[in-house]
């Protein structure tokens, strides 16, 4: 094992530079905070060792918030670096960095956190459940995830980042033309954070068939949970795909072998196909939930049932199905003949029958409806016109035909950021306002939240647009510049100020949750939009065991039903009982930072230390097997205490019946 | 779990053991004593496998049975769709058109 101590650390580029002096002081900073505030302890009981379903969600979103940040600085790089034509402002090796590691933050570290932190936050209390199937597991997740992301993360100052896309093509990723050990990163950073997904997928499915409350029938649950539901089994179907490809991809570079390879026999589109075969599945696992979210923004502030509750649960299973069916339309320009295109084409425009089918019944749910205007419903209705702009331009490219003129533009690039940005980025948003008050007991702010709204969507739509119209004229994704006779400058000048409206719109959320974190209202009701479901019958903050007594459920949106009636909402003291609960575990920390130690060893192909390194893996798992520890139980006094003071405050929930 | 099972005597367990027992021999047959090419030898025992997987998971697992019959039903049928469209669908894109010459 030779060392190179010189290539570990890159040096030489000021922005990178900058970087390093951040990171090292954000440490500082954050070490030394800890320990002045005296919160190690507090740190590691309530938050690393945590197995609570809603405060695993909120580190969740905490790593989406961040990892957004990241992924936006990126953006903002390459929209600075064509902002004019022959900019020096980052060479064509550091954009191709910057893409890819743009491009895989964004999905799987920001997308996926927040919508997989909204999950966790509200499935369980909309199913009136104490927890997920799994805790230990769940945070078990979590942490994995989190050591994939950080250890993707720390590429662009140790080693250098992944730069063959965030499809990873090869034979561009092999060893053979990217010798670096940035791609080290991609394939084994991902694997990491894709076991974490695995079993989230899997915890939720067991969640959402056996934890449901009394009478909660499949078809009375919420369409968020839904949606949850459709999307773990699309995770669980699909993302074993990615495993194997990421391990071929690692035993290609890693250990000489050539699943993917041009020379001795290897296939390099085998890699583009597997890649798909996940890739496409994938964005309906970030589209889904986000659907889920705004069916239950829009009903509950149309104040309205949702139209067409049937028709959605069919429509987000065909588009489950279709999913798995649409794959090559990533590269139809490979050629594989005109049987296979034409099938891949039509499976391909099938999906926007099921989607329209959404769109009509979210336009009909709000159709006379007593619509309030709120932050996360001004969100949902932006939503509606923006992703239609990126569902048709999506029907556009799924011609095989004319997919041979828009390949590998910028109006490709333009098309699945009018998809992501509408259908995850303004899903997560209008989460984040709606369920705010259910995990931290204040709202965010109402007005900023307008500034916020405003702001991102109309930069987003000077940022995106544009490149319609430059892909249209043939400037393609991926380069770094474009001379000044292309006549592209324009555009790109437009395209460049808009994006940074769109970050002025984050900062002002971030500003938002730190204005609302010191100066908000702390005592909004336990239902402050007078809202449909379950999540909303118990307190906010909601206590540590969900519900003093789980609630009964009799039709769709039950708690709505159960405030017209003005029954079931009062807690009758003689029903408490005692309630088993979890304990904590520090194992699932401990793996994530074993998991994170070998995968920096096998990034640098020290395979020995890597060795030795997963022995504490294994030793992690043997703790586990022989771990006999089955939680605590929560006395009924407490619960009284605790009960009754959220519902003293408030008088109970029965004032606010609609 | 339970079982719907009525008679006291596990009559379907024993047709299954039989059955099995039958397509376990054929198998042994087809390959030590009929004259066949390899490939066919392999097609036949290959198809006298999965039906008898198929039958095991009736009469000795009873997926169809107990609360969970619809779900496992739901989930053989969705693993099997899965499959075949990650394998068969790999083969056929990969071995069409100009990609694959
Ligand atoms: C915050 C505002 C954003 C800006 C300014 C931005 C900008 C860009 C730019 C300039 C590119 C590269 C274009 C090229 O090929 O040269 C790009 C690529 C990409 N973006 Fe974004 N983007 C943003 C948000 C997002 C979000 C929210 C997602 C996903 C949820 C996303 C996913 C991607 C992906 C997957 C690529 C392709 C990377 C590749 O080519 O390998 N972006 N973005
Ligand atoms: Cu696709």
């Amino acid at each position: 094992m030779d060392i190179k101590w010189n290539e570990i650390l890159i040096t030489g580029d000021p922005l990178i530079l900058g970087s390093q002096i951040a990171i090292v002081l954000t440490v500082i900073a954050i070490v030394g905070g800890l320990t002045y505030f005296k919160k190690w302890g507090w740190l590691w009981r309530e938050w690393l060792t945590t197995v609570d379903h809603k405060k695993i969600g909120i580190m969740y979103i905490l790593s989406g918030v961040l990892m957004f940040f990241r992924g936006g600085i990126d953006g903002l790089l390459m929209k600075a670096q064509t902002a004019r034509p022959e900019m020096n402002f980052l060479d064509a090796q550091h954009y191709n960095e910057i893409f890819t590691t743009h491009g895989v933050i964004m999905i799987l570290f920001m997308a996926m956190p927040f919508l997989i932190g909204l999950m966790n936050v509200v499935v369980p209390l909309q199913i009136g459940a104490r927890d997920v199937a799994f805790p230990q597991l769940n945070a078990l997740s979590f942490w994995l995830f989190f050591s994939g992301a950080m250890l993707f993360n720390i590429s662009f100052v140790v080693g250098g980042s992944p730069d063959a896309g965030w499809t990873s093509y090869f034979p561009l990723a092999g060893k053979e033309f990217s010798p670096g050990v940035g791609n080290n990163y991609y394939a084994i950073a991902l694997q990491i954070a894709g076991l974490g997904t695995l079993m989230t997928g899997i915890n939720f499915i067991v969640t959402i068939l056996k934890m449901r409350t009394k009478g909660m029938t499949l078809i009375k649950m919420p369409m968020f949970t839904w949606t949850t539901l459709i999307t773990s089994i699309i995770i669980v179907a699909a993302f074993p795909i990615f495993t194997v490809a990421l391990a071929l991809m690692t035993f290609d570079r890693l250990y000489g072998t050539h699943f993917f390879t041009l020379s001795s026999g290897g296939s390099d589109m085998l890699w583009a196909n597997l890649f798909w075969l996940w890739g496409h599945p994938e964005v309906y696992i970030v589209i889904l939930p986000a659907f889920g979210i705004f069916s239950e923004v829009i009903a509950t502030f149309s104040r309205k049932s949702l139209f067409g509750y049937k028709s959605m649960v069919v429509s987000i299973v065909g588009i489950a199905l279709l999913s798995l069916l649409v794959w090559v339309h990533h590269f139809f320009t490979m050629d594989a003949g005109p049987a296979v295109n034409s099938v891949f084409s039509i499976t391909t425009m099938l999906i926007a029958v099921p989607t329209g089918v959404k769109i009509f019944n979210w336009l009909f749910t709000m159709r006379k409806g007593r619509i309030k205007f709120t932050t996360a419903m001004l969100w949902a209705l932006g939503f509606i016109p923006n992703f239609v702009i990126g569902g048709v331009t999506g029907v556009m490219l799924g011609m095989a035909a004319a997919d041979y003129q828009y390949h590998n533009t910028l109006f490709l690039v333009a098309h699945f950021h009018y998809v992501l940005i509408p259908g995850v980025v303004f899903a997560v948003f209008a989460g984040l306002y709606y369920w705010w008050p259910k995990m931290f007991g204040f709202m965010l702010n109402e007005k900023l939240g307008k500034y916020h709204f405003w702001l991102f969507v109309i930069g987003f739509n000077i940022t995106f647009m544009p490149m319609f119209f430059l892909g249209l004229q043939g400037a393609v994704r991926r380069a770094y510049t474009y001379s000044a006779e292309s006549g592209f400058a324009p555009l790109f000048l437009v395209s460049a100020i808009g994006s940074i409206i769109l970050a002025l719109g984050f900062a002002v959320f971030c500003y938002n949750i730190y204005w609302s974190f010191r100066y908000a209202k702390r005592n909004v009701s336990s239902d402050p939009w007078d809202a449909r479901t379950l999540e909303w019958a118990t307190a906010s903050p909601v206590q540590f065991y969900n519900f003093a007594v789980l609630p009964e459920v009799k039709e769709i949106d039950a708690f709505w039903h159960m405030k017209k009636r003005n029954s079931g909402l009062v807690l009758k003291e003689e029903e408490i009982q005692e309630i088993h609960m979890p304990s904590n575990s520090g194992l699932p920390f401990y793996m994530a930072v074993v998991f994170g130690i070998t995968g920096f060893f096998l990034v640098f192909e020290w395979h020995m230390a890597a060795a030795v390194a997963a022995i504490g893996i294994v030793i992690g798992l043997i703790i586990r097997s022989f771990d006999y520890d089955d939680g605590y139980h929560v006395p009924v006094e407490e619960i009284k205490n605790i009960e009754s003071k959220w519902r003293k405050v408030e008088g109970g929930v029965k004032h606010h019946v609609g | 779990m339970e079982y719907k099972t009525n008679s006291k005597y596990p009559i379907s367990h024993i047709i299954g053991f039989f059955l099995s027992l039958l397509l376990t021999f054929a198998a042994v047959f087809v390959a030590l004593e009929a004259q066949l090419s390899f490939t066919i030898v392999m097609w036949i025992i290959g198809s006298l496998a999965v039906l008898q997987a198929g039958l095991q998971l009736f009469m000795f697992m009873h997926v169809t049975e107990g609360e969970d019959g619809k779900t496992n039903i739901i989930n053989m049928a969705y693993s099997a769709f899965v499959a075949i469209v990650i394998v068969a669908g790999s083969v056929w894109v990969l071995t069409s058109g100009h990609a694959a010459h």
